[in-house]
């Protein structure tokens, strides 16, 4: 077909609000739906972030064997059915450089900003750097979610504050797939004049909103482009109101959810929004709203029904089991939480899309705070990776990093998925190689 | 109760207790280069989500349904206001203040009730645009919203704006609501700018211009922008005499609007806002719910403002009061009869309490806003609670636990040994990295046992009885009325007050180069009888509240439109 489907709308349209027929769905994807015929091109790659507190137990997770050929142990073991598309990276440090430890905080830092900021200022953390890359085209640039409660979570751009966290899916379905959504797959598409209206409204007062940068100093200046850039986002979101999106045939929309998230981090609780967040992300993925995900699985408050108890807690004041050589309840959560990511990727896995799963187009990495949170360890930290992202990566690998800054992760993901970074992080903790086995 | 300084503590507690608490116990032997006021340099704070609420509300009535979230903003030295100069708008933050600014806009214009008091025109032509009444909607309340004056360049914008919309829409009401809902996204609203101008009383000096000062007088004494006689005030120069600024000052600190700013200074403060994502267990703690939360804030903000406003009375009697506030239902977790007046007994009604004298509460640290406030969600602890207390109500920093603290001597609560926290803690803190942080936190906490993680009062743990007894700086006690008082006693109390309220004045912590100015401040608390509305009138009627550094030249308004080509 020689003429694209935006250019036949906007012929058609015309600026007015007219309802346009759209017949002919499937030509606009090749015979298998891996691609978008308009464009030639694969469906675009996905990365998604999870990070999850407290960590695992030494000596339970870290297999015997590198390379392919590898043996999960128990704390892994529920991620066997996926064990050819992960790459398991153990034996990699968050380095101090004489810095104390802010417990569950500076692990943070290092994984997600590549290293611990001096004073308030700090660059962006990675899933910010790859939604500059691949997400710049969707409606949400990077959509952040909380499977635990609380109100920020591991994602900033430069300069910025954390980002806060959707803790309700209620909400995030309301974002998402409320009056603003457009269903790529509609029959007819319907532009609206509201859009049309306010993208008018916001165009006639840009250039005396952006005065105000002339009257702030450089620190405030900083934060005003933060709001600019978040502007351009929401103008960009109305932009695409007035637009026919492209056809998605595995974007089916969820039902919507109506109550909103039982508060607080109760273990059914999480699993529970765990679920409807998996949902959620992966229909906002197939629905083309976003390319980039975080989910934090902060575990403050995080316990079991009726228990004095919670999960961090557990870490630091149970007592090791002699007989079995852990902490039971703490081990308990490790297991539980490991088990909530494998669902997640079940879920990933069973949605199907063109001739595989969402799954085939996704990096989702997988991170923690510490190597063992009851000594608040930063070394031998898990990291894992799920996903070759569309081809970008390879896969099914253990990688023993022995010693090395847990950043060579993080610049790896970030160079695989096209970010021009020759090197990431500061000070011991900076990364100048990439893990070429992970690498394509 | 033994006031017998323990010096050996009390050693321990001056190695500890980092220097923000040192500060405060200064004494006068302040470098000479700390004696001149150095401003800081003024920022654009962004509203907090509280303050937003409280300006639609001053502009367009209580009526207006604000039912949305906002995009929070990070506590920094200990409060939010500061913390808003350091956050901006991220993209999921804009589409929240995008979406409150249209439900904002369509009740305002769009409802034929409301539009009748806030639109005095009437459009030429119902479907079609109209600049005359849309500039008449639009200037006095640009100029509430933006806390001055729109520029002629920002009136002609948003008025072609609301045309556009209008045209686009075939709805002259529907234009206008979409022009106002942007001046609600606009950064002049969603950011306090300031506009700095040369100082006339000191050479080479800078200060915030008229409108900057109403703002910043008028978020910190009422937490919401400038009324229309303030803006008035400001625009007709009365606020450049200290007399016409102290008529202004008299005028909005007689204003029932000051409890709204002393209470949100409070609510900051005693983070109230970390009650959002509280939990508790409803199994443990059945009587305790969404509702006792919201009431336990209410509880402590009331007594607050009962006895610093309407009483006037020395702040660090709120350790002490007996006095407060009930609901029925927190009577019932009190476990205190509650008289109530209200219609056929109504469970909401507020009712004024007073403890008696045996009963073992008294001020505000044995409000559940406390107690609950700073335990985890199945059960108490002392070690958060005597944090809070040092962090919240003494501005001292507790150091974070070393990285290898090993916890495991504090045993789960079916220790058939160590039965009560106590013990436990006692045999943790046997361990020497883990004795000196706990020695400054847990004898307050412990004093605090018979309160419950909700709050309830019990007299046993596990079936032992609860020791209360402990030492706050090396001053003992034996139960929570003498820690009460203990506290109350406590210089650090008050030094405490002045470091946040003049921090939440300025919108960020002072520092070095303003201790002088902290120093006049603790003194004039003190002579004034520790009086928090004198303490308030004393910050915004000092010379120093509104100087500014001299980091970028002065920008006029009028510079700013002639940036955008005026």
């Amino acid at each position: 077909m020689s003429t694209s489907r935006r250019g036949f709308l906007r012929g058609t349209f015309a600026g007015s609000a007219v309802a346009v027929g759209l017949p002919f769905l499937d030509c606009f994807l090749n015979e298998s739906g891996t691609a978008l015929a308009g464009t030639g091109q694969p469906l675009p790659s996905v990365f998604g972030n999870w990070f999850q507190y407290l960590g695992l137990n030494p000596g339970r997770w870290v297999p015997d064997q590198t390379g392919s050929n590898y043996k999960n142990k128990i704390e892994l073991a529920m991620f066997d059915p996926w064990k050819e598309r992960i790459n398991l990276i153990s034996g990699g440090y968050y380095h101090l450089d004489g810095r104390p430890v802010e417990t569950h905080k500076t692990g943070v830092q290092i994984a997600t900003l590549g290293g611990i900021p001096s004073g308030r200022e700090s660059g962006a953390s990675l899933d910010s750097d790859i939604a500059d890359i691949i997400g710049r085209q969707t409606r949400f640039q990077t959509l952040d979610v909380t499977g635990t409660g609380g109100r920020f979570g591991v994602s900033k751009r430069a300069g910025a504050a954390y980002k806060p966290v959707e803790a309700s899916p209620a909400a995030l379905y309301r974002r998402i797939f409320g009056a603003d959504f457009k269903d790529p797959n509609a029959a007819e598409f319907v532009p609206s004049t509201k859009a049309l209206a306010k993208a008018s409204v916001l165009s006639q007062v840009s250039d005396q909103r952006r005065a105000v940068l002339k009257a702030v100093g450089a620190s405030d200046r900083a934060r005003l482009d933060e709001y600019f850039t978040s502007l351009r986002q929401l103008e960009k979101q109305i932009a695409m109101q007035l637009e026919p999106p492209e056809p998605l045939p595995a974007c089916k929309p969820p039902p919507s959810i109506a109550a909103e998230a039982e508060p607080g981090a109760e273990v059914t609780a999480v699993e529970r929004n765990i679920d409807l967040f998996t949902s959620l992300l992966i229909h906002a993925v197939t629905c083309g709203q976003t390319r980039v995900f975080n989910v934090t699985m902060n575990t403050q408050g995080c316990r079991k029904a009726g228990s004095t108890q919670t999960w961090h807690g557990y870490t630091h004041e149970e007592p090791i089991d002699d007989a079995l050589g852990y902490q039971p309840e703490t081990t308990w959560f490790i297991m539980w939480a490991n088990q909530l990511f494998a669902n997640f990727l079940g879920k990933l896995e069973a949605t199907p899309e063109g001739a595989g799963s969402v799954l085939d187009r996704m990096l989702v990495l997988w991170q923690t705070d510490h190597g063992y949170a009851r000594t608040h360890t930063m070394d031998n930290v898990t990291t894992m990776t799920v996903g070759n992202a569309g081809g970008l990566f390879r896969t099914g690998r253990h990688i023993a990093l022995a010693g090395d800054p847990v950043t060579r992760v993080g610049l790896t993901v970030q160079q695989g998925f096209g970010v021009r970074v020759s090197a990431w992080g500061s000070q011991s903790n900076r990364a100048t190689r990439p893990i070429t086995d992970m690498l394509i | 109760m033994s006031k017998r300084p323990r010096r050996a503590v009390a050693a321990t507690i001056a190695l500890v207790v980092v220097a923000a608490g040192a500060f405060f116990l200064w004494p006068d032997s302040t470098p000479r280069s700390a004696k001149v006021f150095q401003p800081p340099e003024v920022k654009a704070p962004r509203l907090t989500p509280e303050q937003y609420r409280a300006a639609i509300t001053d502009v367009f009535g209580a009526h207006i349904d604000l039912g949305g979230r906002l995009e929070p903003v990070m506590r920094d030295g200990g409060l939010l206001v500061v913390g808003a100069s350091s956050v901006s708008v991220t993209p999921a933050g804009m589409e929240q203040f995008d979406a409150m600014a249209e439900a904002i806009s369509e009740q305002v214009l769009l409802r034929e009730e409301n539009r009748r008091v806030f639109l005095s025109c009437t459009p030429a032509k119902p479907d079609q645009p109209d600049d005359r009444c849309a500039a008449q909607f639009l200037t006095p309340v640009g100029e509430r919203l933006f806390r001055r004056p729109l520029t002629e360049v920002e009136l002609r914008s948003f008025v072609t704006a609301a045309a556009a919309a209008a045209k686009a829409l075939g709805n002259f009401h529907e234009g206008l609501a979409l022009s106002l809902a942007a001046m609600l996204t606009s950064p002049q609203f969603l950011f306090r700018i300031p506009v700095i101008e040369e100082d006339p009383d000191r050479s080479g000096g800078y200060r915030l211009d008229a409108y900057s000062r109403a703002a910043r007088l008028s978020f910190f004494l009422w937490n919401t922008g400038p009324d229309a006689e303030l803006l008035r005030a400001a625009r007709e120069g009365e606020l450049d005499s200290d007399r016409g600024l102290r008529r202004q000052v008299d005028r909005m600190m007689a204003s029932p609007r000051l409890e709204e700013g002393v209470r949100a200074f409070f609510y900051d403060m005693l983070r109230f806002d970390t009650f959002e994502t509280l939990s508790k267990d409803p199994t443990l703690f059945p009587k305790f719910s969404r509702r006792e939360m919201a009431d336990a804030q209410e509880q402590t903000l009331r007594t607050l403002v009962h006895l610093l406003l309407d009483e006037q009375g020395d702040y660090r009697d709120a350790f002490t009061t007996k006095k407060t506030f009930l609901t029925p239902s927190l009577a019932a977790i009190y476990q205190v009869p509650l008289a109530h007046d209200g219609p056929n007994g109504g469970v909401e009604s507020w009712e004024p309490f007073e403890f008696s004298a045996e009963d073992p509460r008294a001020g505000i640290l044995s409000h559940a806003s406390f107690t609950a406030l700073h335990s985890p969600p199945g059960r108490t602890s002392p070690t958060d609670r005597g944090k809070a207390l040092r962090e919240v109500l003494m501005c001292q920093n507790v150091p974070a636990p070393p990285p290898d603290v090993q916890f495991t001597v504090v045993q789960n609560t079916a220790d058939p040994i160590h039965k009560t926290v106590r013990q436990r803690l006692i045999a943790h803190s046997t361990v020497p990295s883990c004795a000196g942080c706990h020695r400054i936190m847990d004898p307050m906490g412990l004093a605090l046992e018979n309160f419950d993680g909700a709050g309830e009062f019990r007299m046993v743990e596990n079936g032992q009885p609860i020791d209360t007894s402990g030492d706050l700086d090396g001053v003992e006690f034996s139960n929570s009325l003498e820690l009460a008082q203990v506290v109350r006693d406590n210089p650090a109390i008050p030094s405490c007050l002045v470091k946040r309220m003049t921090a939440y004045a300025f919108g960020q912590d002072l520092t070095q180069d303003q201790r002088v100015f902290l120093k006049q401040m603790r003194v004039h608390f003190r002579e004034s009888g520790f009086k928090v509305p004198e303490l308030m009138r004393a910050i915004v009627t000092s010379p120093e509240f509104f100087q500014a550094a001299p980091t970028r030249a002065a920008v006029p308004v009028d510079t700013i439109t002639a940036a955008v080509g005026r």
